[in-house]
């Protein structure tokens, strides 16, 4: 009883007592400890690459703007931009057909995922750009054998940028239909009768009400695959893509300037990366909107012991 | 000759519910339900959990879809056209045309989430009924204001307490202009004391003339609002009448038994 002062008891007549709390904390020399090692660690991963010889900084600082690397640059946006909107769409496509009713548009987009989530990706890339070699021509008109109105032939219309982007997109789709399932399935059942009862149609349902919903879980991971899509894109240089990687290794071949060139690459990989990682940020914070909950969930999950509120 | 028609007209229900008989997988959840509801008149179904009074309710606007039976709703049979003594099933077009004329308000409120009040409430007229979205905010406004809640009109639903969502749903039913409200125990998942603003909103709604079928367990409300109050136990209506002379005076020995559970 030292010092605790009596609870008032019945009406309040005192005012109560100020009891400051000026509490020490209990010291935490294991932190420190490992502070120290990581920026021991760090300094010295640093100098030994700043001194290294073996390490072209001119040369790198000389090619980060070279016009071929800009324009293989430019090609590694385009391919990641265009195989992401178009894998999107696929993506819903095949998530809406493998939650409709009909047992044959759910077989038909099991089927899809099944397929091209099941190869390497690598291997539908070369095949895409070897399509060729199984069509040699594609048309518009009668299917099975009937006449054409219009014909391509097979060798002029899959170049490497449309073969890279036949690749990436459809295999993307594969993927983005899980996602995208996900998404759907994480939006209450309610939320659906609700908007019925207002007389919507199946196709305002989708739009109006769970699709906006679905797009809080979809977008993180979305935002993943678009970032996984910048690097993955380096992949088409099997077939001479013209992008990033293609044109720094077209480069290398010339003036066997090989890590000086990776460099140049990887820096304007991490230059994309980065800048996409904070439009991923502000875009999930777009979709939140009315769930003002999350936003500070995962801080408090992960809230060290005896933290208080914020 | 006009006195007769606009009698039979108002001697016509708004609902007209005919031997109706649902059933889950190999559970038959109603043995055959006939009901009636008056045009402006307030029925309360009340019964034990999983007697099948939501299932009713959500067969009225064709949440479920029923095995046999008839619903009349304002004269119109629920999801289906009768052609030369045949039935067709409705295209889904003039499924969601009756499903306009029919409020319903859930237990769990089910409101928009990315959704302000204001924009639950204007999102039926404008996305269903193509109404501009000036009009529609306008009478947003209006039917908030109705609830109470203008002052909380920019609020997303998880700024509200459960007792306000309810009543931004109730103004997002209404805002459709429906012929008939569905209630499916709207007071049964609030605090008690967030109960009594919810029934209020009902008793004026009730008393502005509007038809409603209300699944409740506030007997209070059902004596003092309702017409006709229907007691459902195991998908069979066991006894109904005026609320204030069956709840008095229950005849069914399973109804006093419930009534004993739930006063
Ligand atoms: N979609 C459904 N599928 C299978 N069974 C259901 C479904 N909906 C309701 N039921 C069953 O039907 C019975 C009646 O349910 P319900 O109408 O919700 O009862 P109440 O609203 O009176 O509590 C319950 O036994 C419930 O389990
Ligand atoms: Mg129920």
């Amino acid at each position: 009883m030292t010092g605790v002062p009596e609870a008032a008891t019945g009406t309040r007549t005192a005012p109560e007592p100020h009891l400051p709390i000026d509490a020490i904390r209990p010291p935490r020399p294991g932190r420190w400890v490992a502070a120290a090692v990581a920026v021991l660690a760090m300094v010295w991963l640093l100098y030994t690459i700043i001194v290294n010889e073996n390490l072209h900084w001119d040369v790198i600082a000389e090619y980060l703007t070279d016009g071929r690397i800009l324009g293989g640059l430019w090609v590694t946006i385009q391919l990641t931009v265009l195989s992401m909107v178009i894998g999107l769409a696929l993506g819903i496509l095949a998530a809406v057909m493998q939650l409709s009713g009909s047992p044959v548009l759910r077989a038909a987009s099991g089927l899809y995922t099944w397929f091209f989530r099941g190869t390497p990706l690598l291997v539908q890339l070369i095949f895409w750009f070897n399509i060729g070699l199984v069509f040699p021509s594609f048309g518009i008109g009668v299917p099975f054998d009937g006449p054409k109105l219009i014909e391509w032939q097979a060798n002029e219309l899959i170049t490497p940028f449309t073969a890279a982007l036949l690749g990436l997109a459809i295999n993307e789709g594969a993927y983005m239909a899980e996602i995208v399932r996900a998404g759907i399935r994480s939006v209450d059942p309610g939320q659906r009768e609700a908007a019925e009862a207002l007389g919507m149609t199946h196709r305002q349902v989708l739009r109006r009400v769970v699709l906006p919903q679905a797009m809080r879980v979809i977008i993180p991971p979305t935002g993943n695959q678009f970032i996984s899509m910048l690097k993955t894109t380096s992949m088409v240089s099997v077939i001479a893509g013209a992008e990033l990687l293609t044109v720094s290794q077209r480069i290398y071949l010339g003036n066997f300037e090989v890590i000086a060139m990776l460099i140049v690459a990887s820096v304007w990989y991490i230059v994309l990366t980065t800048i996409a990682s904070v439009g991923q940020h502000f875009i999930e914070k777009r979709f939140e909107r009315g769930h003002h909950a999350l936003r500070t969930r995962v801080r408090r999950n992960l809230r060290p012991f005896g933290k208080g509120s914020v | 000759m006009a006195a007769a028609v606009t009698e039979s007209a108002s001697a016509r229900p708004m609902v007209r519910i005919r031997s109706v008989r649902k059933c889950f997988g190999p559970v038959e959840v109603l043995k055959g339900i006939s009901l009636d509801v008056p045009v402006g008149g307030v029925v309360c179904v009340v019964g034990p959990s999983g007697s099948g009074k939501s299932t009713l309710l959500r067969c009225v606007n064709r949440l479920e879809t029923i095995d046999s039976g008839r619903i009349w709703v304002d004269g119109d049979l629920i999801g289906y056209a009768e052609k030369d003594e045949r039935l067709h099933h409705l295209r889904p077009s003039q499924l969601c045309a009756q499903r306009q004329d029919i409020g319903m308000v859930f237990q769990r409120f089910h409101l928009f989430p990315h959704r302000t009040a204001l924009e639950n409430v204007m999102e039926g007229p404008v996305v269903v009924k193509g109404v501009p979205k000036a009009a529609a905010r306008r009478r947003a406004m209006e039917l908030l204001d109705r609830v109470g809640l203008s002052g909380r009109a920019g609020h997303y639903p998880s700024q509200l307490s459960g007792g306000q969502q309810q009543r931004v749903a109730i103004a997002r039913s209404l805002a459709m202009d429906p012929k008939l409200m569905l209630f499916d125990e709207p007071t049964s998942a609030l605090d008690p004391e967030l109960v009594q603003e919810v029934l209020a909103v009902m008793r004026d709604l009730a008393a502005s003339g509007m038809t409603m079928m209300v699944v409740t367990h506030e007997m209070g409300f059902a004596r003092e609002v309702g017409d006709n109050l229907v007691f459902i136990d195991g998908g069979v209506i066991v006894e109904q009448g005026d609320p204030r002379q069956v709840l008095a005076n229950p005849a069914n020995d399973r109804f006093r038994a419930f009534l004993g559970q739930v006063l």
